[in-house]
């Protein structure tokens, strides 16, 4: 049974107020999701107000500057900061995106920053991905083929079986979608969730991978694969525009039409 | 450093999406013809053992009290129905781009309360 309350200890409290001593105008409010492993609270929401005119455009270049500013020990994953490598994402405004990607601008009145929802928490922003990434191992993410290619030669593809693994390989697994839909929410320990649906579709639908048959085999599963109820969570919160629930609805379409 | 880890917050942050609303309506409107399926054979039943058992029905039904639940459970049915379709339309590999997902909850809204309201004109007032 699902449980919608948060456990006590994961209760979100008030916290510190770090107001801001300026003549600007243009400041904002910033709410940030604190937990740290070290002390024996609570987490909290810490509230920093900053200067808009002294900051980058984006969400993360605000993180990036409490965190040298304000609050080093302010904990959050980022790298390439132009979503490519998939770490910065967590709940902003209400809903989960790639910090990087998300302009200041786009959101109205104070922003609040969560981490990824329904995850364990190891530090602040930082959720522990560990048993997402197992349910990505789960489904084989790379080429299984029996035959090998001509001598010296690559896998040959025309344009049009290229084509069909367009909008999938352009994920960069930053799991916004998984955390974003409420199945995942209730039954993340069985179902694989819309990032590694879609992955393992990018697999089913490459015209170089001989084990199709197998991959359906192993997702006709009550749990794994038709938890997804098409409530398309997924698809709106994608920072990178993609359709994973589209491509749940290829992965169920085949294993009917295979029957 | 062996304290529990905090669950992040989902329900009480996610802003809602129209997506994720009208799934949960599916859902609870689901639940509520089941609950109402057992007003509709009670009335067969009251209707099968003769006038007194009839009336006694009437009674507890034919109120504004009963009249709120029976116009609740149509609009259930309606809702019901209309987003069924649209579920089969998902199923048959349809429907799934964004715009497309959004023009066809908007239309089973739209659908749903016309049925609802054509259905208790009819009833009221025909």
């Amino acid at each position: 049974m699902a449980e919608f309350a948060l456990p006590k200890h994961s209760k979100v409290v008030k916290g510190i107020d770090y107001p801001l001593d300026t003549d600007s105008t243009n400041t904002r409010k910033v709410n940030v999701y604190r937990w740290s492993p070290d002390d024996d609270e609570n987490p909290r929401l810490d509230s920093y107000t900053i200067d808009l005119d002294k900051c980058g455009p984006m969400v993360l270049d605000a993180l990036i500057k409490i965190k040298q500013e304000i609050d080093s020990s302010l904990t959050f994953r980022r790298s390439c900061r132009e979503g490519i490598c998939g770490s910065c994402s967590m709940n902003i405004d209400g809903t989960n995106t790639l910090a990087c990607l998300k302009s200041i601008e786009d959101i109205e009145g104070e922003i609040n920053i969560y981490p990824l929802p329904h995850m364990e928490v190891v530090k602040d922003l930082v959720p522990d991905l560990s048993k997402a990434y197992e349910q990505l191992t789960s489904i084989k993410p790379w080429l299984q083929s029996n035959s090998n290619p001509e001598e010296g030669k690559s896998r040959k593809q025309t344009p049009n079986q290229r084509e069909k693994i367009d909008g999938l390989w352009e994920c960069v697994l930053c799991f916004s979608c998984s955390t974003s839909c409420p199945s995942y929410w209730w039954n993340g320990d069985k179902y694989l969730g819309p990032a590694v649906l879609l992955q393992a579709y990018r697999w089913i639908a490459d015209s170089r991978d001989e084990n199709t048959n197998e991959r359906l085999d192993d997702l006709e599963d009550s749990f794994k694969l038709y938890r997804c109820h098409t409530i398309m969570n997924c698809t709106k919160t994608c920072p990178k525009g993609l359709n994973p629930a589209k491509a749940i609805g290829e992965i169920k379409k085949l294993q009917l039409e295979r029957k | 450093m062996s304290r529990q880890r905090p669950l992040s917050p989902h329900l009480q942050i996610y802003k809602p999406q129209l997506t994720s609303l009208l799934s949960i309506l599916h859902r609870a409107t689901g639940v509520a013809l089941s609950i109402g399926s057992v007003i509709l054979v009670s009335w067969v039943v009251a209707l099968s053992l003769g006038e007194t058992a009839y009336s006694s029905y009437s009674m507890i039904i034919n109120n504004w009290f009963g009249k709120l639940v029976l116009f609740g459970f149509t609009f259930g049915l309606f809702y019901h129905l209309s987003n069924g379709i649209r579920h089969l339309f998902w199923d048959a590999g349809y429907g799934y781009d964004l715009k497309v997902a959004y023009t066809s909850g908007t239309l089973v809204i739209i659908s749903s309360l016309t049925l609802t309201i054509v259905t208790w004109f009819i009833v009221l007032f025909v």
